[in-house]
């Protein structure tokens, strides 16, 4: 079957084969493969159908706009009118949203279908896809290791071809590490370039949506579908978007791309520093130039980025307190007891770590130890990728220090957890856009690359990915078991 | 027993008039259908964010001027997290370390020909919540998110005023101020303007401040001065009595007359601020403040002065008729259909048209009496159609809605007898019934010629211009 965006839209524009054929082949999947991988939290076939169907009416007509027909999955904290938007926790099980997400809203103005809502880990916490309420997703490569996180999900759904693509969000690396443990292309744009309106918030200061594809050339049909200046957010940007499509294939002859030191230290495993070395040499190939640079604030980045998106996330996760919406406790006494077993039942062991740390450090008496101190960390970080972009045009690295590991081989140790992160976090707190293409394998297992640019360059960073998929087929790679 | 001195300081809390709430696009009107004014924003649903209505802005920033206040380029949202059930979010988005007003003035006088500068040491943006409703519902709690969003300006005093009767004065001030600069309707039964006041005292002479206490729960001048009585009184018993005054939240009841404890310091939240991830720092350039500058109206001071030195009315009536909006316009309207009359108008604003008010409980707004009417009442006695005594008559029937001046005074005849000819024949009527007087008068009891005026007042059936009967009189009986 054909696996790319692209290559479907041609398909169903020259009438080979109509939406509701590749929506059915879709769902049939999801439905064959679904239960040994647990990507889906809810598929919704009649609404697929009935999207694929319009699709279908409007392509009759000649009315085709940029994603018509098109089956696309959805990571489960983009609220969806009518549809259960569960951010993978109990106490959001029975949330049905009264209203579409931006991006969401974006993705049905574009013709685009929904096949279902993917797994995740709860409020989009951890690096494994763990912490799901509805049990782990397994990884395509191999269903004893895990997907990656949070939007572990999509990443899993689009690399065992069960969506041909599908939308996440990233606070920490939540698209690109589930990108690189996958095998897949994801990009996580530029804070501010997708719309959070109706992206239920883990880190408001560092969420940002995107999306995962086979490559970067369906990454950049997707991304100019959910970008765009919305009202709704105070916080998304009143700047233009430019033609991703159009910047793909402008070659890469001459482009500076640096090396951090701090990425290829102590901590990379040393045959994903092999993969990476390998697709160096075939971007000096195509004309790139590498040039050596430092990022000497990397190591700071993870406490900066635990203190920042804790502390919003104590605040964030708020407003789940068994009033108004989601789980409440049966029977309670009054009303802390209500807030006490509704969220005690609601919340899974992560996410109140979660709250409990960044609680803590916004006390009185801790704030400045703690929030202060990560808010001028965060200054010096984000100085380190400005000083380096004086003279690079993009930065490369590997996208996580591991490839995918096995299920529960971390769990009861947070901080190696947290380490899974340690090359993708820093671009959060900085606001910079990055993107994971896979590069290659370990023992089975893909490898991804990490390419990080300057803001607002999303075009720069798939234009590099792209002329690296035109010499490389490792972006094509399915998994024996889902081809 | 030791002299003791209260210190007394006031947080104001006025809804800003704006159409919409300040984060959200919903209605702000009040007295709507519970929740049928909260959207998917005010109501804290997942994924929803915030977007701030710079209407709020523009009208912290006309404050702010008033004023005379340091207004920064920058000034950031916080939030203040705490959970209660009519609290959406679980966090209030409010102003922390960077307020959008900061320190000002404003100059009070609480009493005739006393003025105090009172100290404002901020004034920031908030959001309202909603209500709990605790008494419509058997062993359930209500919840009203109508209100949860609707723009709020908190605004903090120092503690520079020493009586219930200053603090008083003081929000009178800041009440006629916002009403004056159109940004709060200033209603204080529906909410719009809510006092909190922090209490202590100390002995006279002593420099430290005594532990206070923050009273909620005011919303009316009248038991903002009773409660903050009620709590000066409290605390110096205790005092006295070697017990200790702690330092927390006392809720007024009106009923009882008294504040009770509401949470101690301990007891109170942790509110864990920090800078709203979900809105920009709002920037305000020396534009937007000089553009909100120049839009003001007359402020109350600006008022008052020219009524001094221009209308030459006393410092007193000055500072009364400009002390609201409403009396100051009705003053000026009236000004215009009896120009030259100031004294005279804002005599009788503050005198009978007050008192009338007042009886009535009814706002200038609502005054049966319109300045137009008040005007041409007042124009008929300087030109000498009614005495100043049918005036009031006059007024009254004006009043009871029985039409305008000049209408009741032709209708009952009360034009004023000025024909000389006519009070002279009235006089000669008099003079000639009443000889023995006439006697009296001309050996020097010159008391009689009240009886003979009153004669003549009497025979004109009260219409006879006094001054001129008087006059006339005495002429008369010289001769």
């Amino acid at each position: 079957m054909a696996n790319g965006v692209a290559e479907i839209r041609r398909g169903l524009k020259a009438g080979k084969f109509s939406s509701v054929e590749i929506t059915q082949d879709y769902l049939a999947r999801i439905a064959l493969h679904n239960p040994a991988l647990n990507c889906f939290i809810s598929v919704t076939d009649e609404i697929a159908l009935a999207q694929a169907r319009q699709a279908d009416a409007a392509l009759a007509r000649g009315e085709s706009a940029a994603l018509t027909g098109v089956p696309l999955a959805h990571k489960d904290l983009f609220c969806t009118d009518g549809v259960k938007t569960s951010c993978a926790s109990r106490i959001l099980d029975n949330f049905i949203a009264p209203y579409d997400a931006t991006v969401i809203e974006n993705f049905k103005r574009d013709g685009a279908v929904m096949l279902g809502k993917t797994n995740m880990d709860e409020f989009a916490m951890g690096s494994s896809n763990e912490n799901s309420y509805y049990g782990c997703v397994a990884n395509p490569w191999n269903t004893e290791y895990v997907p990656g996180g949070s939007s572990g999900g999509s990443a899993a759904a689009v690399a065992a071809g069960l969506a041909l693509g599908a939308s996440g969000t990233d606070t920490g690396g939540s698209i690109r590490q589930p990108a690189a443990l996958c095998g897949i292309t994801g990009i996580k744009p530029t804070y501010g370039r997708v719309s959070r309106y109706g992206m239920i918030a883990f880190g408001s200061s560092l969420d940002q949506g995107g999306p995962f594809a086979r490559s970067a050339e369906d990454c950049a049909l997707l991304l100019q579908t959910m970008s765009g200046f919305d009202p709704r957010d105070s916080t998304s940007a009143e700047q233009a978007v430019p033609d991703y499509g159009a910047a793909l294939g402008q070659g890469i002859e001459g482009l500076k791309i640096g090396l951090p030191q701090e990425y290829f230290a102590d901590g990379l495993d040393a045959g994903i520093g092999a993969v990476i070395e390998n697709a160096i040499e075939e971007l000096q190939k195509l004309g790139a130039v590498i040039v050596d640079i430092s990022l000497p604030n990397t190591g700071l980045s993870i406490p900066t980025y635990y203190v920042v998106a804790m502390a919003e996330c104590s605040s964030n996760l708020s407003r789940f307190d068994g009033v108004r919406f989601g789980h409440r406790c049966d029977n309670p006494t009054d009303l802390e007891d209500l807030y006490k077993r509704s969220r005690g039942e609601g919340f899974g062991a992560e996410v109140k770590r979660r709250i409990m740390i960044g609680s803590y450090a916004l006390s009185k008496g801790y704030y400045d130890a703690y929030y202060l101190k990560a808010q001028q960390l965060r200054r010096l970080i984000k100085q380190d990728f400005q000083q380096a972009f004086d003279s690079v045009d993009l930065i490369l690295g590997p996208t996580t220090p591991e490839t995918a590991f096995k299920i529960g081989a971390k769990t009861d140790d947070p901080v190696s957890m947290y380490l899974q992160d340690i090359y993708t976090i820093s671009l959060n707190l900085a606001g910079l856009p990055g993107m994971s293409l896979p590069v290659g394998f370990c023992d089975g297992l893909p490898v991804g690359m990490q390419l990080i640019g300057n803001y607002f360059n999303e075009s720069g960073l798939l234009n590099a990915a792209h002329c690296y998929q035109q010499v490389s087929d490792w972006h094509q790679q399915i998994p024996e078991a889902f081809r | 027993m030791s002299e003791w001195e209260s210190v007394i300081g006031l947080e104001i809390h006025a809804q800003l008039a704006t159409r919409s709430k300040i984060f959200s696009g919903a209605a702000t009107a009040f007295g709507a259908e519970p929740n049928t004014q909260a959207c998917a924003v005010d109501l804290g649903m997942p994924g929803v964010l915030p977007v701030l209505n710079r209407e709020a802005v523009t009208m912290a920033i006309r404050f702010g001027v008033a004023i005379d206040a340091e207004i920064d380029h920058h000034s950031v949202f916080a939030r203040k997290n705490y959970f209660y059930p009519d609290l959406p979010k679980g966090y209030q988005i409010s102003q922390y370390e960077l307020p959008i007003v900061g320190k000002g003035r404003i100059f009070i006088s609480p009493a005739e020909g006393e003025r105090r500068e009172i100290g404002i040491t901020r004034a920031h943006l908030e959001e309202d919540a909603g209500k709990s409703i605790h008494d419509k519902f058997p062993e359930q709690s209500a919840i009203d998110l109508n209100r949860a969003g609707t723009p709020l300006l908190e605004i903090v005093s120092e503690p520079d005023m020493r009586s219930a009767k200053e603090a008083v004065a003081y929000a009178r001030k800041i009440h006629s101020l916002v009403r004056y600069l159109e940004i709060c309707d200033g209603n204080m039964q529906e909410g719009s303007f809510r006092c909190d006041a922090n209490v202590s005292v100390r002995p006279k002479g002593q420099e430290e401040l005594g532990t206070r206490a923050e009273i909620k729960n005011i919303n009316s001048f009248r038991f903002l001065e009773r409660a903050i009585n009620f709590e000066i009184d409290r605390q110096i018993n205790l005092i006295e009595n070697r017990e200790e005054v702690v330092q927390e939240t006392r809720l007024y009841d009106s009923e009882r007359d008294e504040t009770r404890s509401m949470r101690s310091k301990e007891e109170a939240n942790d509110y864990r601020y920090f800078p709203d991830p979900d809105l920009l720092p709002v920037a305000i350039t020396d534009e937007d403040i000089a553009a909100i500058r120049a839009a003001l109206p007359e402020l109350p001071e600006q008022k008052k002065q020219r009524y001094i030195d221009q209308l030459e009315l006393s410092d007193y009536n000055a500072e009364l008729l400009t002390a609201n909006r409403e009396t100051a316009a009705f003053f000026e309207t009236a000004l215009v259909s009896a120009p030259g009359q100031s004294a005279q108008l804002a005599n009788w604003i503050l005198g009978d048209l007050t008192g009338a008010l007042n009886k009535a409980s009814l706002e200038t707004s609502e005054s049966p009496i319109s300045p137009e009417m008040l005007a041409q009442l007042i124009s008929r006695i300087t030109d000498n159609t009614i005495s100043g005594k049918m005036a009031k008559e006059v007024f009254e029937s004006m009043w009871q809605g029985e039409g305008d001046a000049d209408a009741i005074i032709e209708r009952r005849g009360l034009k004023q007898i000025t024909d000389s000819g006519a009070i002279e024949s009235l006089i000669d009527e008099v003079i000639a019934a009443n000889a023995d007087q006439v006697e009296q008068f001309r050996a020097g009891k010159d008391k009689v010629l009240g009886f003979f005026v009153g004669q003549v007042m009497k025979q004109s059936q009260g219409k006879a211009n006094p001054g001129q009967v008087n006059a006339m009189l005495r002429e008369k009986l010289k001769t």
